[in-house]
């Protein structure tokens, strides 16, 4: 079922978690994204989490915190934890932190700049 | 290899945007800069990247320079002949002690906040040059060099 909010919205797909954010991902943004992401995450621990960033138009490295910290979180407690769809600006400053050598980047769309 | 910018190029163009340090204003700072460089018409990928680069700087005020505490924020931008930007960020917080350090890639001194500490890698990667003069207790200015396709 999707819920919907005003940045993030969860699917849930048995073991696995969609995470769709959308809008824009900087300092100020992270805090309210990363709150909402934790509780929906630790309250069912799934499996499997995708993070849908084909939504996301910006990114700096307020981000990078942001998937790196939830990646943190769901390995913890064993489960995995991939990012969807990034833009081809998203994708560039990934590849900059060096995040895909870490984190699976799934691709279900044509790129988008 | 990045060739060094030359910072006394004629100013064609510019603006001076000030600004509190508040967190919400990180989006205004960056669409500011990014709207008023769109005269020059850039490529999408320049002006994600000067996007990029000044949502960084701006955020190392609110975080670092003022570090909870609400100061003010200078914003120059300048439109240079040869299709060069120059974006100034200037706080008057508390400055940097060690600049060299602070620009390493993932240094932080916020790692309970999840900084990640790439904020000036990816000024530096984002842009031709970028220029840091701090002075502890008095405060920082970035300049940020980008020079746009002809």
């Amino acid at each position: 079922m999707l819920q919907k909010g005003e940045r993030i919205s969860f699917e849930r797909r048995g073991d696995r978690m969609i995470v769709h954010i959308r809008g824009e991902i900087d300092h100020h943004s992270a805090v309210l994204v990363r709150t909402g992401i934790d509780r929906e995450i630790m309250q069912d621990r799934p499996r499997e989490v995708l993070l849908d960033l084909s939504g996301v138009d910006f990114m700096d490295s307020s981000g990078l915190g942001l998937i790196m910290g939830r990646y943190a979180l769901v390995t913890k407690y064993g489960g995995t934890l991939a990012v969807v769809d990034p833009s081809f600006a998203v994708t560039k400053i990934l590849r900059l932190a060096g995040m895909e050598r870490m984190i699976t980047i799934k691709r279900t769309k044509e790129k988008k700049v | 290899m990045k060739s060094r910018v030359d910072f006394s190029a004629a100013v064609e163009n510019q603006m001076t945007v000030t600004l509190p340090s508040y967190s919400v204003n990180e989006g205004m700072a960056r669409s500011a800069v990014a709207a008023f460089c769109a005269q020059l018409n850039p490529t999408a990928v320049e002006l994600a990247d000067i996007k990029c680069a000044v949502s960084e700087a701006v955020t190392n005020c609110i975080v670092h320079a003022y570090r909870g505490n609400v100061g003010e924020i200078r914003i120059t931008v300048k439109l240079c002949e040869g299709r060069l930007v120059m974006v100034e960020i200037r706080d008057r917080g508390c400055g940097i002690e060690n600049v060299k350090q602070a620009r390493e890639p993932l240094y932080t001194t916020d790692a309970e906040g999840e900084r990640s500490g790439m904020g000036f890698t990816v000024m530096e990667s984002f842009c031709d040059e970028v220029r840091v003069s701090s002075r502890v207790g008095k405060g920082t200015t970035v300049a940020l060099l980008k020079r746009l396709h002809k």
